[in-house]
């Protein structure tokens, strides 16, 4: 009851949950800038660092967490939320994070509030600070830059937890209990992170590069990245604009100016109200940093990437495919390794602007039966092929890369190549590619016509007679005959060139010692006739000798 | 009183020892130091404030926060430079752990030395693995850097029971709980010990109970 608590005691500490709110807010919104904070200590106390604790404060934040409280304080049933969030270049958002600071009924009468809750608040402080680096979200947003921004927003009222996924956790970093109740500060975060795996922004450099100006069906939104958004907080609309604070305004500017794409430089002007910043609404996701990303993404180019790079890589890489075709008509057929169908799938990245000029050229020899070549679509024009090292990695990076992209048709295909129609696929360059789709018993390329000549011989001297027809289909599931003129096969003393010479000599008879008429003897007919052998031998011996010692 | 006392563990590389081992104890003194007290008439005191900045791990993938106190972080740099060097000489099979101890100095009589009584006591024990390649280390790195951050949320799970504190002491009494001899924060006084265990278990030796002496004031 208030009766307990001075009137003195209960201003101190109401100012106390305020400022602590308000520094909570700070520590957090701070430690997702992407940069590392460094505060100095100071012995002499300058009265106005709250709770003992250097912590600077960002004045966008602090009228954002101001606006949020509108006046009120934390009290059972509102709690003040901070949601961490995280935007794609392309648009696309997820809920990464939710601290709460909440207040419940459980009171402590004896405790001394200018004092001892004073002194806790400031230890629940550092522990937040200590926590704020150790979810998963602080190394997401260490990586902020090009492919993502880091958002916040703070509302005030009902938790909202169902932005974060299936089986988010939660970590309390600690409560303090004060005459009004006990206060409690926690963070629920995702870790469902099937949207966008972390290891993607983990490694900085793209996997696959896009270069941006090739998508012309689709205008890249090369507009402010910020939306309009929208949450709306509980308690506002969304018409209020940032009133300009003229002294905070070079604090903000430097404050956001050491984000990786520092050229834009986060300002906080009158003259830039009117526009669309990432500056300001209290309904707008306001990022973390700098305007930077969005004008470094229409304006860059990054290096789109070969395939044979995204084998040999480690990490993600798409699926890896094997080209087996083989012609100028067919530039872009592919064929998934190790399928039975060899479905020719659908080019799984946007279609170079090289490759159209290029082409990717495997050569399927029937000796290599098991082995594949690999397209490299922009880099060489010369034939490579592939070491099987990279069949290994078709199943992994695929899995992985199907968890990851999942929302885009055309640059990183999802579906199952069944589904994929042409009519669904967005990729530049779309008139120049064949119907890829078709199935593979129609493609003459994929499943040569039925003939013996497209038998491997590897294949068809391992299987017996019976199976030549089973052997035929194998060959034609594991790459595709092609008609070659081997260079320096000229030979005068048959009338016929290589290639001729294989297919009639593919399929050689068994040899009759292998054959199974032989077992059919008996094991007691063969030792019948032993003792007659035996005896022609001996008759002869005088000619074996002679015939040895000729040898001699 | 009783001592409470917590134990962690972890799993390293030999070149993570120093790192972990930082992580750790920097999270225990960020939480177990306070500002410079200034002392005014009528008993009051002010205390001064503390910075605090992000050190990112060069060998794991981690990041913790420490006092700005470039005194508290070179004398704990020694400490566990002797231990990591210790662990690495002892030959054995690389385990040893660590201790930070907070207490109180209670003075006695003459001819009676003055008693340190220990409130809280962290251990942290040590494993010290070897790793065959680069891959092997680079998931090392991740691992540990997972374990750490577990760690940190049981440091601070513990440091939020409010359990017992030393009384803030009068202005004759400050030197009995805090170290004072540094010149921009005020950690309790503590002391860093080591011990290294031989392959068989038992602890050996090279049991010592080093005292930091230039930074406590003794």
């Amino acid at each position: 009851m208030d009766t307990d608590l001075s009137s003195q005691d209960r201003k101190d500490l109401d100012k106390f949950i305020k400022f602590f709110a308000l520094k909570t807010v700070q520590v957090i919104v701070q430690a997702r800038l992407g940069e590392k904070i460094c505060t100095r200590s100071s012995s002499s106390p300058t009265g106005s660092d709250w709770f003992n604790l250097a912590i600077k404060d960002i004045p966008e934040v602090t009228h954002e967490a101001k606006k949020a409280l509108a006046g009120q304080l934390p009290a059972v049933g509102r709690s003040m939320c901070v949601e961490i969030s995280l935007k794609t270049s392309e648009g696309d958002s997820m809920e990464l994070e939710i601290w709460c600071l909440e207040m419940n009924e459980k009171c402590d009468k004896e405790i001394k509030v200018s004092y001892t809750v004073y002194n806790r608040l400031s230890l629940l402080l550092k522990s937040l600070l200590a926590i704020t680096r150790v979810t998963p979200a602080y190394r997401l947003s260490r990586k902020q830059g090009h492919e993502y921004v880091i958002l916040y927003r703070i509302y005030f009222g009902e938790v909202q937890l169902s932005g974060l996924g299936e089986g988010f956790q939660t970590v309390r970093v600690g409560t303090v209990g004060t005459p009004v109740g006990t206060i409690t500060l926690s963070c629920a975060y995702r870790i469902n992170l099937a949207f966008m795996s972390t290891r993607q922004f983990e490694r900085t450099p793209p996997i696959m590069g896009i270069i941006i100006d090739h998508f012309v069906d689709r205008p890249y939104p090369s507009s402010s990245p910020m939306h309009p958004c929208n949450y709306r907080t509980t308690a506002e609309d969304n018409a209020a604009v940032y009133p300009s604070v003229e002294d905070s305004q070079e604090v903000c500017t430097t404050s956001f100016s050491t984000s990786p794409p520092s050229q834009c430089v986060f300002t906080v002007t009158q003259a830039h109200f009117q526009t669309p910043l990432p500056v300001v609404t209290d309904t707008l996701k306001v990022p973390m940093m700098g305007l930077g990303f969005s004008h470094q993404l229409s304006s860059s180019r990054l290096s789109y990437q070969p395939a044979a790079l995204g084998v040999g890589s480690a990490d993600m890489g798409y699926p890896v495919v094997f080209a087996g075709g083989l012609n100028a008509a067919h530039p872009h057929q592919l064929i998934v390794p190790g399928k039975e169908g060899g479905v020719p799938l659908v080019p799984s990245q946007p279609p170079h602007a090289a490759q159209a000029d290029q082409e990717r050229m495997a050569m399927c020899t029937p000796l290599d039966g098991a082995h594949y070549s690999a397209a490299t679509p922009s880099s060489s024009e010369d034939t490579e092929t592939v070491s099987n090292s990279s069949e290994a990695k078709s199943g992994s990076p695929h899995d992985i890369l199907e968890t990851i992209f999942v929302r885009k048709v055309g640059a990183f295909v999802n579906k199952p190549i069944n589904q994929v129609t042409m009519a669904n696929l967005d990729i530049p360059f779309a008139m120049f590619s064949p119907k890829n789709i078709e199935l593979e018993d129609n493609d003459p390329m994929v499943n040569p016509p039925d003939s013996p000549e497209t038998e491997s011989p590897l294949l068809g001297s391992l299987h017996s007679e019976g199976s030549s027809g089973n052997s035929t289909g194998n060959t034609h599931d594991d790459f595709v005959m092609v008609d070659f003129k081997p260079a320096f096969s000229k030979d005068d003393i048959l009338p016929m060139d290589l290639g001729t010479f294989y297919r009639e000599f593919q399929n050689p008879p068994q040899l009759s010692s292998l054959s199974i008429d032989i077992g059919a003897q008996s094991m007691a007919e063969d030792l019948d006739s032993l003792p007659e052998k035996l005896a022609v031998h001996e008759k002869n011996v005088k000619e074996f000798d002679a015939f040895v010692e000729t040898l001699q | 009183m009783n001592c409470r006392s917590e134990v962690l563990e972890v799993s390293v590389e030999g070149r993570q020892i120093e790192e972990a081992m930082l992580a750790v104890l920097h999270t225990i003194l960020l939480h177990r130091s306070t500002g410079k007290f200034h002392y005014k008439k009528e008993g009051t005191y002010s205390i001064g404030t503390v910075g605090t900045q992000d050190v990112d791990c060069d060998f794991i993938d981690f990041t913790y926060v420490r006092v700005s106190s470039e005194e508290l972080d070179r004398a704990l740099r020694k400490a566990v430079g002797e231990f990591k060097d210790a662990l690495r000489n002892s030959g054995g099979d690389g385990m040893g752990q660590i201790s930070l101890e907070f207490y109180q100095k209670k003075k006695s009589r003459w001819p009676f030395s003055d008693e340190c009584i220990p409130w809280e006591v962290w251990t942290v024990r040590v494993n010290v693995v070897s790793l065959a390649n680069e891959q092997e280390r680079q998931i090392c790195r991740e691992k540990v850097g997972e374990k750490l951050c577990e760690k940190v949320i049981n440091i601070v799970e513990v440091m939020n029971r409010h359990e017992y504190l030393p009384k803030m002491p009068t202005q004759s009494e400050v030197d009995n709980v805090f170290d004072t001899g540094l010149k921009d924060v005020q950690p309790y006084l503590y002391k860093i010990s080591y011990q290294i265990t031989d392959s068989l278990g038992t602890s050996v030796t090279t049991t010592m109970r080093r005292l930091i002496k230039d930074t406590l004031a003794l």
